[in-house]
Formats: C-alpha cells, structure tokens, sequence
C-alpha cells in the first residue's frame, strides 16, 4: 500500500517536473515574440523611457497602420502591403515545381536506381553546403545569358534549383522506407513509370508533400539575399520591403512600426505552422520510420 | 521503324529515369558545381570591383591566410559550429523525450516550439538584441527587480559575444530537431518498449538503452541539417552582433560577402569561399559517405 | 504572306515598345526612412515632370552594403540601373571598370565646373570626364551636446582640445552622467578615430596619413598620439556601447543620460524629430581641435551606361540633382547642406549655416578633407582594412603601437 502511494506520488512529481521544464522552455521561446509585440503596441516616448520587458503604457496600434499601408520603403510610402503579392506570385511556384521535381527525383533515386544515382544524390547534398552568397554573381551572369529580366520568373527559377535538395532529400528517404514488394508487384501488373509514380506512389505520399510545402513555403517567403538581389523596383519580395522599412541609413528609427512591420511579413509562415504543424511532426515520422 | 516492346520497356528502364533526373542533374551541375568551379577561378585572380579572368596564382589565398580576422573568423565558426550543434542536439532530444510523455498540452507546446523555425533572423534579430543588450534587456530587468549585482553582458564582451550567437541559434534551431526526433520517437515500435517494460527495466534506462540508440538515423540527418545551418550562418550574427564587438563573432559567410561585395576584394572573397566549401566538406563528407553505405546495404 | 504580317507586326510593336522603355529612370538608392525618402520623392517629381518614368529601387541596408551587392548583380547580368548612390573612391573604381556614362555635355552647359567646390567636383570626374552627380554635403566631424548636463556637472564649456577633453569628461562621469555617448559598430568606431585624428595632427597630418595613405606619415609619432588619445577617449564611454545604433546614442543626448556624441549631422533629424532646438536645447560644435577644418561626407549618383536608351534621360536626371529646387528640399531634410555654392541658406537652420559657412572657408583655407570612415578619402579595400584595424583598437586593450604597426599593414591593401 504504502509502497505504490510513494509510487504515485514520485510519478506525480516527476510529472509535475516535466511540465515545468517545458512550460520554461516555452517561455524561453516566446520572449521575443513577447518583446515584438509588446513594442508594437508601443509609442515612441514609451519605448525610450520604459522597460523593454514592460507592458505598452498605453495601448496603441497606430504603429500597425503605419506599417501596414504608409509606412516609407523607398519613394513610395505605401507600407508593406503591396508586397505580400509580390512574394505570393513567386513563392507558389516555386514551391510546387520544387516539390514536383523533388518527388520525382526522390522516386528515381529510390526505385529506379542507376549506375551512379548513389553518387548524383551524395553531389546534391554536398551541394547545400555552398554558401548563397557564392551564387550571387555567377547567377547573375547566367540569368543575364538566359535574358531572364523579370523579377518572379528570375526568383522562381532560382528558389526552385536551390530548393530541390531539400526536397528531393525528403522525398527519397520517404520512398525508401517503401516496401519493395509494392513496386515489384505494380511492374508485374504493367503498371509504368509514371502511372506507377502518380496513381499508387504519389496518393501515399501526403505527409512528405506536407513537410515539404511547409518548408519550402518558409524557406523561400523569409529568403531575403536571392530577394534582394535578383528582384527590381516593383517587383521585389516582402522581406525585402521590410528590410528597407526596418534599415535608415540617417534616418530616425521607429522601433514600433519595425516591429509591427515584422511580425506583418511573418504572419504567413507563422499561420503555415500554427496550422500546418502537426502535418509537419506526422510527415516526418512517415519518413523517419526509418530515418 | 517500329518499337517493339522489348526495346520499349528497355527505354522506360533504363532512360525514363534519367530524362526525370535530367532537369536536377542540369541544375546541380551548373548552379552547384559550375558556380563553384567559376568561384574557384576567381580565387586564381586578380579581381576587384567585377570579376576579371587573367590568371593571377596564389595571391589571394597567401593574403587570405595572412589575414588575422579570417583566422579569427575560422575559429568563431569551429567554437560556434560545435556548440550550436550540440545545445541543439542535446535541448531538442530533451525536449522531444519530454512532449513524448502523453503531455496534455502537446500540440500548444509545439506549435511554441516549432515557430521560431517559421520566422527569419530580420524579423527576429532586433529583439534578440534587445533582451541581450545589457542596458536594455536581462540584465536591466535584474536590476529593476533588485538584483542590482547581477550582469548579464555576453553581447558587449569579446570574449563572451560568440555565446549570445549561440543562444540566439539555438533558439531558432532546436524546435526543428525536436520535430525529428519527436517524429523518430513516434516511428519506434510500441512492443519493444512493452517488452523491455514488462521485463522491470525503468523509463531512463528504456530511453537511454533502447530507445535513443535506435534513433542513430535521425541522428545522422539533424547532424546534417545543424551543420549546414551553421557554416551558412549569416543573417542570425548579422542581425545580432553584426559580427562585434570588434571581430569576436565573425564568421566566414560574413568575411567573403564583405570582401567580396562591399569592399572590391571579390578575387579574396572568392579563395575564402573556396575554404570554406572545404572545409565542410571535409567535416561532412564521412557523415554522407557513412549514411549513402549504410543504406545501400539496408 | 501570313508570317510576314506577323513580323511586320512584331517589328512595329518593338518599334512602338522600345521609345517607351527608353525613358526609365530605375535609380538604386538606399533613402528609405521618413523624411529621406520623402524628399527623394522630390526627385522623382522633378525627373517625371521632365517626360520619363520613375522606376524606384531601394535597397536600405548596411550604409548601403546591401546596394553593393545588388548593384554589382545587376552589372554582371548586363543591365546596370540608370544611377546608383555611390560615392567617394568607390566612383573611380566603378569607373575604371569601364561601365559608367559621362556627363560632360550637361557639366558643360550648366558649369559644373564654377557651381562645384574643386575638392567636390574632383570625387565625381574620372580622369577628367564626370562621370557621378554630387548631391549633398554631410560634416563628420561634429561634436552633439547637451548643455544641460554639462551645466549639472558644473562644466562652463564643451572642450576646444582633446588636451582638455579628459579632465571635463571626468567631471561629467563623477556628476553622474555617461560623457560620451556612442554605438560601438565598426563604422562609428572609424567616426569617432577621425574626428580624434584629425584633431590631434590637424587637416595637414591627417590629409597625407589618411587620404595619401603616406606611410611616412601613418608610422609618425602624430598617429601614436591619436590612437592614444581614443584610447582616452574610449575610457569615457559606457560599457552597454556595443552594437548600439547611433540614433539610440544620440537619444542618450536627447535624454540627458549623456554629455557629448561625436556623429555626422544627420544626428540633427533625431533632435529635430524630439523637438529639440539647436543652441537651446542641443549644441552643434565642431570636434575638439577640428574648429578649423572641414571633414566632408558626399552623397553622389553615378550614371551607368544604357543600352537601350540615349542620353537624354541621363542628362535629365543629373540635371535635377544639381537644381536649386531640390538641393533645397533635400537638404533641408536630411541634415546636410547643399553643394552648390553660394546657396541661399536662409531658410535652413543654424547648425546647418554654420556649417555652410565653414564649408565655404575651409575650402580657402585647405581645412576641407574628404571623411574616410564614410569611404570618402580611401580605394575601398584600404578603408575596409583601416575600420578593422580601429575597430579592433576600440574593442580589445590592443597597445597604441600595435596598432600604428596595423595600420600601416591595411593602408596598404588595394
């Protein structure tokens, strides 16, 4: 009796400490969120005087409006929001050519291996190690050859040539974990590549196109250097807009709209994981059954 | 001409596959290994403001290897790159061993954890540098509270400063991991550990014994992604340090764009990206090598 | 029959597309905050009024490191903007590349050469063809302080000397208050290094060590002293410095928390924009021992080759930099004063006639040297080079020797 009452308690504590742990980790992980948003909300006067930690003295959301649609990111001063379509046109694209090919790829290099595929696959992930800021200028050259001026047809052509390791990563160690019987079974009944690939491969592929949506989906929205770079005046991405609103050269600072502007250009890949997140664990397991 | 049936299954064997890879291979070739090749060029020259191809020796790697701050540089990456590396191994299994317990709140809490993921360092870095600013952040907020001997200024110290990089990284990073080691938890078959239960082993030694030697695989992967995260990193010390104070948390990335980009060295900026390809290929190589081995004999 | 109307249709398309395209003034700056951008805006006016689009493209960051980047992007793919904010050295190097425009025609008809400063027009001539457009005169070497403070720590008089400098601000820090405010980033470090030097060894010393790169000069007792004196200088600063922006120092001033900042007079926006006024409430003064001389930062566009287009929208637009309607907006926006002179300065306020007048005398008396912690006086290597080694300096207990011995070293960097 008394034995299992101690065994229960210990279990409750042990209990109690977990939750503890993860409820300070999760506070360690919503700071600066904390700090964002509480300086939006903000004045000026208020985030001079007051404590950065500390409550808006007076809650406002003017900051919110300015940043929205008058803000200043060059000449014109209409704010972030005709930006958001300028990184939509480019990013839906991208994302799908990225995770078409990616599965594709990742369908070869799992059932329909070649002499040297192994190898092809270990070149493409040596390939995510070369730093972005390498590719800039020959980029630039071979953009200029193909006469490529447009800003989304530039950056969708490059956000898909440097997404497809990921993708097709994803994809491949999904597709291994396929039992090979399945694919024998499918060549026997006639069944050829591609209707192999898009009637049975692709339908059991759902949680691996999530994980790969949600990536790419962030990592191209939040890109800024291939943003920068590859886009012009009217056509440039959001981050870019809001590294213009948010760096003056001689200008004064306004700490609120930065921030309130911030949190604008993250909203989308916020809602992709708030919403998309469990997707994102569940897709993960389906691969990493066997890892 | 006729296809006969044989050759045409032949073609769907042997060529279908290649014409699918054909787009990838073209892209790899060119925007991976043709850019590096060119970079590597460059790294032979002379160049300044724009590229120029005369060929010019071994100038810029002798400048390069004379150059204190890329040295410094070098350094900062090894002593960030491991930690960053570990804390996130380490806190992301922790965290992944900890949600996996049936918590109530599972979805909430990593949803909390995951986010930070979704959000890039221009968006994030000047709150960071806030709450490690010390008359600004922490340490103020002590000192507000009463703790008037507290200091917290990691930020503003050379020899420190690399740390806050760390912190900020790790941040950034760990709910990533935890996601695949959580993912690595949920793949792991339920009987194993009813077996090992039923046999008296207790939770930790399930978990340290059992469960956490099977995830080898995950391992291997978020070793992979940590480490290119962390030779890539540019926006995260940009934002947060802007490499200060003075040259305590430079790394390579910065260093060539620097060079390279703003400073009309872009022959010097060019030798450093080429050693720093090499060296992460020489850190990952073996990694890659293991797994490609490893799963062709799976 | 069929194709050739659709040729014939296609060549009159192009016919009709190309005049069109012709007119595109894309300008890369990086005047993206308020009133910057606003009186940037200005410009836009005046070159659309003149019949051409206005294609902005504005990439803020870095004090242009950003713009850098995309700039040289966009000259390797092979279509350069019409102009881009580029200034100091930097304009001969992009001009020796071969890819800048001139600008001699419009130099000649609205004479450049007697509405420019010598000192001025030399930056944006290479090899004596112009080829960039000034826009604005900003003075470095200022020093900001808040009388208020110096008054509570029973100081009379800002210090006229770095001599007398170490005793005031010792004065200040026991009355218990910050005696300089500063942003410890290695562009600030390398403000702060000028002002000291140019101080310290006077507009001569600091013409042939910093702007000559003379490494007789560099090695000479005078750069020992200068760096001995920011070490002092460095010793009066807080220890939360680090990685602060400089408008968060010039806030400290605004504030009363701190005595003095050593800024550019683009610091004059955040007093202006807290309601301050300049004599009253903030002092505009020259850095000790540098009443006398002059450092310049020039913001200037330079003008690339178009393929597709003659020069006339170039023409254009340069012309509108220069004219008095925007000289007039724009600087009294940004703090700066206008490069034309003998500009009417009686709409502007008296820190900036001060320093139109100083501009104007020192430019007589030789007092006038371009500022090379804003990349106005070094090739863009060396003056890389320079800002690591000061930045160093101010950042670790480096001895004043070392770093003579450093700087001499980066001075040589092309």
């Amino acid at each position: 009796m008394a034995d299992s009452y101690r065994q229960t308690t210990q279990a409750k504590l042990a209990r109690m400490g977990i939750y503890a742990m993860l409820f300070l980790l999760a506070l360690w992980f919503l700071a600066p969120l904390y700090v964002m948003l509480t300086t939006s909300f903000k004045s000026l006067d208020d985030i001079r005087s007051g404590n950065l930690l500390s409550l808006p003295q007076s809650f406002s959301l003017d900051a919110w409006k300015t940043a929205w649609d008058s803000a200043c990111t060059g000449v014109e001063c209409g704010g972030m929001k005709s930006y958001f379509g300028n990184s939509l046109k480019m990013m839906i694209p991208a994302v799908l050519i990225s995770t078409l090919l990616g599965s594709l790829n990742g369908y070869v290099l799992s059932m329909w291996r070649f002499k040297g595929s192994d190898a092809f696959f270990m070149a493409l992930l040596i390939g995510t190690f070369l730093p972005f800021q390498v590719v800039i200028l020959p980029m630039a050259q071979v953009l200029g050859m193909l006469g490529l001026e447009n800003s989304t047809g530039r950056l969708v052509l490059v956000h898909v040539i440097y997404g497809l390791q990921f993708t097709t990563l994803f994809f491949r160690n999904y597709y291994v974990t396929v039992p090979s019987d399945l694919v024998k079974a499918a060549r026997i009944d006639g069944a050829g590549f591609f209707l192999f690939f898009f009637k049975i491969l692709l339908p059991i592929s759902i949680p691996t196109i999530m994980v790969c949506l949600i990536w790419q989906t962030t990592q191209i929205w939040n890109d800024f250097l291939f943003g920068v770079v590859f886009s012009s005046g009217d056509g440039q991405p959001i981050t870019v807009a809001l590294n213009n609103l948010v760096n003056t050269s001689t200008g004064v600072k306004q700490y609120n709209v930065d921030m309130a502007a911030a949190i604008i250009a993250a909203l989308p890949t916020l809602l992709v994981y708030i919403v998309g997140g469990k997707f994102f664990v569940r897709g993960l397991t389906a691969g990493a059954v066997k890892g | 001409m006729t296809v006969n049936s044989f050759s045409f299954s032949r073609f769907v064997d042997v060529t279908l596959p290649k014409v699918v890879i054909a787009p990838t291979a073209l892209a790899c070739l060119v925007g991976f290994y043709g850019f590096i090749g060119w970079t590597a060029w460059l790294s032979f020259t002379n160049s300044h403001m724009l590229p120029h191809y005369e060929w010019a020796g071994f100038v810029q790697y002798v400048e390069l290897f004379g150059n204190d701050r890329w040295w410094q540089a070098m350094w900062n990456l090894g002593v960030f790159g491991s930690l960053f590396i570990l804390i996130c191994l380490a806190l992301g299994l922790f965290t992944a061993v900890l949600l996996d317990q049936k918590i109530r709140a599972e979805g909430a809490l990593r949803t909390i954890y995951l986010y930070p993921m979704a959000l890039s360092f221009i968006v994030t870095g000047t709150a960071w540098k806030w709450i490690l600013n010390p008359g600004l952040g922490i340490e103020k907020l002590l000192h507000d509270w009463g703790f008037t001997g507290a200091t917290f200024d990691w930020i503003i110290n050379p020899h420190y400063a690399i740390y806050t990089v760390v912190i900020a990284g790790v941040w950034q990073s760990t709910g990533f991991v935890m996601a695949l080691f959580l993912a690595g938890l949920r793949g792991i078959d339920d009987s194993i550990i009813k077996a090992a239960q039923i046999d008296g082993a207790s939770l930790p030694v399930i978990y340290t014994r059992i469960i956490i030697p099977s995830l080898r695989p995950v391992f291997l992967s978020v070793f992979m992604i940590l480490a290119h995260i962390a030779v890539k990193s540019f926006d995260l010390v940009m934002a947060l340090t802007g490499g200060g104070p003075g040259f305590a948390t430079d790394l390579p990335s910065i260093f060539m764009y620097q060079h390279g980009f703003t400073r009309g060295q872009l022959g010097l900026g060019a030798a450093s990206a080429m050693m720093m390809l090499f060296t992460a290929a020489a850190v990952v190589m073996p990694f890659l090598y293991s797994e490609l081995m490893r799963d062709r004999r799976g | 029959m069929k194709i050739r109307y659709l040729t014939l249709a296609l060549a009159s398309t192009l016919a009709f597309s190309l005049p069109a395209f012709a007119d595109t003034v894309e300008v890369l700056h990086w005047w993206t905050s308020g009133g910057e951008a606003k009186s940037a805006a200005e410009l836009k006016k005046m070159v659309e009024a003149k019949g051409h689009t206005w294609k902005d493209f504005a990439v803020a960051g870095g004090g242009g490191d950003n713009a850098m980047t995309v700039l040289k992007t966009r000259v390797v793919s092979g279509n350069p903007p019409l102009a881009a904010q580029v200034k100091g050295p930097a304009i001969q190097e992009w001009a020796a590349e071969g890819v800048l425009a001139n600008l001699d025609d419009i130099a000649k008809t609205e004479k450049w050469d007697t509405l420019l400063p010598p000192v001025v027009a030399n930056v944006m001539k290479y090899q004596g063809h112009y080829v960039a457009v000034p826009v604005n005169v900003h003075r470095v070497n200022w020093m900001w302080v808040n009388p208020e403070v110096l008054k509570k720590s029973g100081v009379k008089e800002a210090p006229k000397t770095w001599a007398e400098f170490d005793a005031i601000a010792t004065k200040i820090e026991k009355a218990g208050f910050i005696a300089v405010a500063h942003g410890g980033q290695p562009w600030q470090d390398n403000t702060v290094f000028e002002s000291v030097a140019l101080g310290v060894g006077g507009p001569e010393y600091y013409d042939k060590a910093f702007v000559k790169l003379d490494p007789a000069a560099i090695s000479s007792p005078t750069t020992l002293k200068a760096f001995d004196t920011l070490r002092m200088v460095r010793k009066h600063m807080d220890k939360d410095m680090s990685g602060r922006d400089w408008n968060l120092a010039t806030a400290m001033i605004i504030n009363g928390k701190a005595a003095m900042q050593f800024m550019g007079d683009w610091a004059k926006g955040e007093f202006t924009a807290a309601g301050k006024v300049p004599g009253k409430d903030y002092l505009c003064l020259a850095a000790p021992g540098t009443a006398k001389s002059f450092t310049f930062n020039i913001d200037s566009f330079i003008v690339f080759k178009q393929k597709n287009q003659d020069s006339k929208a170039t023409n254009d637009f340069a012309s509108a930099v220069l004219s008095d309607s925007f000289q007039e907006v724009f600087n009294q926006n940004k703090g700066s004063i206008p490069v034309r002179l003998g500009h009417d300065m009686s709409k502007f306020d008296a820190c900036a006639q001060k320093s139109a007048a100083d501009f104007v005398a020192t430019n007589k008396s030789g007092g006038l040297v371009p500022s090379f912690a804003h990349q106005m006086a070094q090739p863009s290597a060396a003056q890389g080079a320079i800002q690591d080694v000061v930045s160093s300096f101010m950042n670790s207990d480096m001895s004043s020797k070392d770093a003579v011995a450093k700087l001499l070293e980066a001075s040589k960097k092309r």
